[in-house]
């Protein structure tokens, strides 16, 4: 039995690699949340150099760029084998009535997600991490540290209101695939009883409604002056 | 009720054999009384369409009482057409209005191969069951009663829900990606749930659902379309056991 062979496997893999990469995401607006103590940065950019130069953390950054490329990797397999499936199409499909438009697009919007993470990654993770924050001065010093000064990197981002529309883009597509992806996850993994079923959707839908709001808000909140 | 009878334009999917190229056509129908069932405005069809000297019309159907799951049509973008929990024997001409345009199409899956216009062959389905959705019984003469086994009513209701499953594809044909999940999880539900499927219980689902990836039916994305679809309204729940199921079996094979 081979790692991704069974139509079965590769349902197991998308479930525990979507629900790493929720773990992450949790992870990742609870850090940035941060700018919203109004502090000037000060408490974010602490948790940024944190995060950017703990040995344990950038272990784990490993490993969440591998269980991201597992996801899409198996994502583009699920998507190929499932078009081959169906050789010729229905001439009258009518698929809006017996399923949500969004549970049947998780390719196109993982898709839009990964064009943002591109956007995403080349204005933050590629500055702090190889060829260094634009803004000037890129570092202030906090409690006699040097810190890299992504508060205003970000600030500097988000003045632009092209990055704002991205960034919301991205969030609206972060919401609707999380909306079917959270729950979905939980099948895939056998996680169905009448029991708590309801409670599962329930916090899947707080959960996607709460984490794409919180993502969006930040450049909102940046391009209309609420933080600075 | 209107007792007026219908004129309809119908396109249905005509296709001499399984290699040769089919396409939509196009017929007018009139004089269809709302009481027919969608089959028997079919029959109706076939009778002008011969009249006429052509090819009727090939179409599956056996029992015309809803339980055989043979009628297979896909109306107007719906696997067994516009009503839920019926097959298309059950549906009826009064769901539809005068002057409409339907269409008829066949069950399309990689699966499912075309044999005739509105006609595929499900032998795929039997082959799934041959690799497991059966319970190996004595057939010596000393049988035991099933019902000697006391059995949990919980369980027993569960078990009859997921047997109810015609095998009729529906979920197969309205599956944005032709899985064949709910039929599958029906067939392994109805034996896990109950002690006489036990022996067999992981072998069976391993060789159930290898089987299925075998006839190239796709994979399941939690959609859901198929439990709406089914006309046995067959709940994914089962799909969530076959998981269940499926893991503990990958990851210890034996009892």
């Amino acid at each position: 039995m081979g790692l991704f062979t069974s139509s079965l496997i590769k349902k197991y893999w998308m479930a525990a690699t979507g629900l790493f990469l929720i773990s992450f995401l949790v992870v990742h607006a609870g850090i940035n949340a941060m700018i919203f103590f109004n502090d000037g940065g000060e408490t974010f950019n602490e948790w940024g150099h944190f995060m950017g130069t703990n040995l344990i953390v950038r272990t784990m950054e490993i490993g969440l760029f591998l269980g991201l490329i597992l996801h899409i990797v198996d994502g583009l397999m699920l998507y190929f084998q499932n078009r081959k499936a169906r050789p010729i199409k229905y001439a009258y499909e009518k698929p809006s009535a017996s399923s949500s438009w969004y549970s049947r697009s998780m390719a196109l919007l993982g898709t839009l997600i990964l064009i943002f993470l591109v956007i995403h990654l080349k204005d933050f993770w590629l500055k702090t991490r190889i060829t260094g924050l634009t803004v000037m001065p890129s570092h202030v010093k906090i409690d006699g540290v040097m810190h890299e000064n992504l508060f205003a990197e970000m600030l500097l981002v988000f003045k632009n209101p092209m990055a704002v529309v991205i960034y919301l883009l991205g969030c609206f597509s972060l919401f609707w695939h999380l909306f079917h992806g959270f729950r979905s996850a939980f099948q895939s993994l056998g996680l169905n009883h009448r029991k708590y079923a309801s409670t599962i959707e329930l916090a899947g839908s707080v959960f996607s409604i709460v984490i794409s709001i919180l993502f969006a808000s930040m450049p909102v909140a940046m391009y209309l002056g609420w933080v600075k | 009720m209107s007792n007026g009878n219908m004129n309809l334009t119908l396109k249905v999917w005509r296709q001499s054999n399984s290699t040769a190229a089919g396409k939509m056509e196009n017929y007018q129908l009139g004089g269809v009384s709302p009481d027919m069932s969608f089959l028997e405005m079919i029959d109706m069809l076939n009778e002008q369409i011969i009249r006429k000297g052509e090819d009727a019309i090939a179409f599956d159907h056996d029992c015309r009482e809803g339980i055989c799951g043979m009628c297979s049509m896909f109306i107007n973008g719906e696997a067994h057409g516009p009503n839920r929990g019926v097959t298309t024997c059950q549906l009826h001409m009064r769901s539809f209005k005068d002057g409409d345009t339907i269409y008829i199409e066949p069950w399309r899956a990689e699966g499912f191969p075309v044999v005739k216009d509105l006609m595929v062959d499900r032998a795929a389905f039997d082959r799934i069951i041959q690799s497991g959705g059966f319970v190996s019984v004595n057939t010596s003469g000393r049988t035991m009663d099933a019902n000697a086994i006391p059995i949990p009513k919980d369980d027993a209701d569960k078990a009859f829900d997921a047997a109810t499953c015609i095998g009729c594809g529906a979920c197969v044909a309205t599956c944005p990606n032709s899985s064949a999940m709910l039929f599958v999880s029906a067939k392994v539900s109805q034996f896990a749930l109950l002690p006489q499927g036990h022996p067999e219980r992981k072998e069976r689902v391993l060789n159930m659902v290898k089987q299925m990836d075998e006839e190239g039916f796709g994979n399941c994305s939690n959609i859901g379309a198929c439990e709406v679809q089914c006309p046995k309204n067959i709940s994914i729940e089962n799909i969530a056991r076959m998981n269940r199921e499926y893991l503990s079996a990958s990851v210890k094979p034996e009892n």
